[in-house]
């Protein structure tokens, strides 16, 4: 069954709730997609005030995740979904779970520029995160984007770009150790912008576990942990 | 449990050369009732297409589908009951334990015996409620001696978890009951007889949450010692004590799945849209 619709319950009201809980889903994508783009952005710029901005708005994000699941709940409570309906729900309710980890992550990222910038200047270690922060922001956006049209292709392309991100991460590791041997007075430094890559890392796995919710919503199939 | 040894499901081709399919696990090694190619007509009009579908030994198989699809046409035909309704006739293979039951000189008293029979609405007969219970072992020669029967209908009971509430009041009517005890009545009475196969045509829809709980509980208990198919418009009910679920529409099987599987990731389009409450 590929051709997925959440739409012709017998129940109109169904529809609509079903209707309500995808769209405030994508609201939340949005915000923390803007989110991660600003905690970079504080970082490359050495940019406070933007940083501040993430981590007011952080708030906002745990308070989606919240209303999001309760309107799940509810839903549960009422019209026992089943099937693709049921699989719709579960899924949700697992994606605002790692939505809102990757906002946790990305406040971190802000909190991290904000010493960073208080450190001075200094742009050793920028690159990396540039690098990898871009390719994070675009297979996060990638993975919305196929949430939004439940296109479980889309997901699994996207989904080997952890991979990538992973190997990344790891010769970032590396050269920022040769930087820290090499100058030991920017080891504090260094060491923060490691938490960043660290950061950064962790919400790649996140955007794969959307990716994998994307499959089980389509196929019903649970492609976690490697699961074929 | 008996799902390991279903198999997948071949095409049926009805005499009318049209394809009909059942998607999923149809059939299993070594099952209690074997049916195939089952047609049933009321007069001209026919409720049951060419349903083919085996039940395995001491499964709990649901039966669900919109209403007029043909489930308590489908379930009736299991024990004959149709028999009894007028114009109404069957054809196809229905095998018991390979056995033929509408073979010529099948006694139909004996397999309804068998293949026991509980209704949607409970039905105590206008007697005590010791008498309801004792009357099958009784016509059917089970009982030897009085004692004896006061040992089936005190097993019976309490296979129906009822004894409990009724060890006081046997000779009381049995209609003097609520209706989730008249309905666990008519189970006893079903059970009495030592059936092997225990057919339910929505047992629980006159019932509250609970006595609809203990008629589910007792069915998952009984399930271990008998074989039972049941009819219900709960699609939770279905989900909750079944291990396998077919789903029929308008006088066809549709699927037969594992249960879990239905309610998760039905395989056909239709069993979707009935599950989901939508329009098929
Ligand atoms: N005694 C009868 N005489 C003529 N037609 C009948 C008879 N019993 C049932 N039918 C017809 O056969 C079809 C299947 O009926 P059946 O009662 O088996 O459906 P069902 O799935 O049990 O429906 P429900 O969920 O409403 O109980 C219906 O079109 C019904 O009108
Ligand atoms: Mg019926």
């Amino acid at each position: 069954m590929d051709n997925l619709s959440f739409e012709n319950h017998i129940m109109k009201q169904f529809d609509e709730e079903l209707e309500e809980i995808r769209t405030q889903l994508m609201e939340m994508g949005g915000l923390v997609e803007e989110q991660l783009r600003l905690a970079i952005r504080a970082i490359e710029d050495a940019d406070s005030a933007v940083a501040e901005t993430v981590i007011a708005r952080e708030s906002q994000v745990d308070d989606m995740e919240m209303s999001i699941d309760e309107r799940c709940t509810l839903i549960i409570a009422r019209r026992q979904p089943a099937a693709s309906d049921l699989r719709l729900i579960v899924s949700v309710m697992r994606a605002v779970s790692d939505l809102e980890r990757i906002g946790d992550e990305a406040q971190k990222v802000a909190k991290l520029a904000i010493t960073l910038t208080e450190e001075g200047k200094s742009p050793s270690g920028y690159v990396e995160v540039r690098h990898i922060g871009q390719r994070v922001l675009l297979m996060l956006h990638a993975a919305l984007d196929a949430f939004a049209r439940f296109d479980s292709a889309a997901a699994l392309e996207t989904l080997k770009q952890d991979e990538q991100i992973d190997l990344e991460y790891k010769s970032a590791v590396r050269e920022l150790v040769t930087y820290m041997m090499e100058d030991p007075r920017s080891i504090t430094r260094v060491i923060n912008i490691l938490w960043v890559i660290r950061a950064l890392e962790r919400i790649g796995d996140h955007t794969k576990n959307l990716c994998e919710q994307i499959v089980f919503v389509v196929h019903g199939r649970d492609i976690r942990h490697g699961n074929e | 449990m008996a799902n390991s040894e279903m198999i997948e499901s071949v095409n049926n081709v009805s005499e009318s050369g049209t394809e009909r399919q059942t998607v999923g696990a149809s059939f299993c090694d070594d099952p209690k009732f074997s049916i195939r190619n089952a047609s049933v007509f009321y007069a001209e009009k026919q409720a049951i297409f060419d349903v083919s579908v085996d039940i395995a030994r001491h499964e709990v198989i649901a039966m669900i589908g919109p209403s007029g699809c043909g489930k308590s046409t489908f379930l009736r035909s299991l024990n004959r009951m149709n028999d009894t309704v007028e114009d109404c006739r069957v054809e196809g293979g229905f095998h018991l334990d390979g056995q033929d039951i509408y073979q010529d000189n099948m006694d139909v008293v004996a397999l309804r015996a068998q293949v026991g029979m509980v209704f949607q609405k409970p039905n105590p007969f206008p007697k005590s409620i010791y008498e309801n219970v004792a009357y099958g072992p009784r016509i059917h020669g089970l009982a030897d001696s009085r004692v004896d029967l006061d040992e089936i209908v005190e097993d019976s009971l309490r296979r129906a978890s009822l004894w409990d509430e009724v060890k006081d009041r046997l000779h009381q009517p049995g209609t003097g009951l609520s209706g989730g005890q008249q309905q666990r009545l008519c189970i006893a009475r079903t059970i009495a007889v030592n059936p092997e196969v225990i057919l339910m045509d929505e047992p629980c829809s006159a019932l509250d949450p609970i006595a609809t709980a203990r008629i589910e509980e007792l069915i998952e208990e009984l399930s271990q010692n008998f074989t039972i198919a049941i009819v219900t418009h709960s699609m939770q009910q279905a989900a909750r004590v079944s291990s396998r679920t077919a789903y029929f529409h308008l006088g066809e099987l549709i699927e037969v799945n594992p249960t879990e599987m239905v309610f998760t990731t039905p395989e056909h389009e239709l069993t979707e849209a009935y599950i989901t409450g939508r329009f098929g």
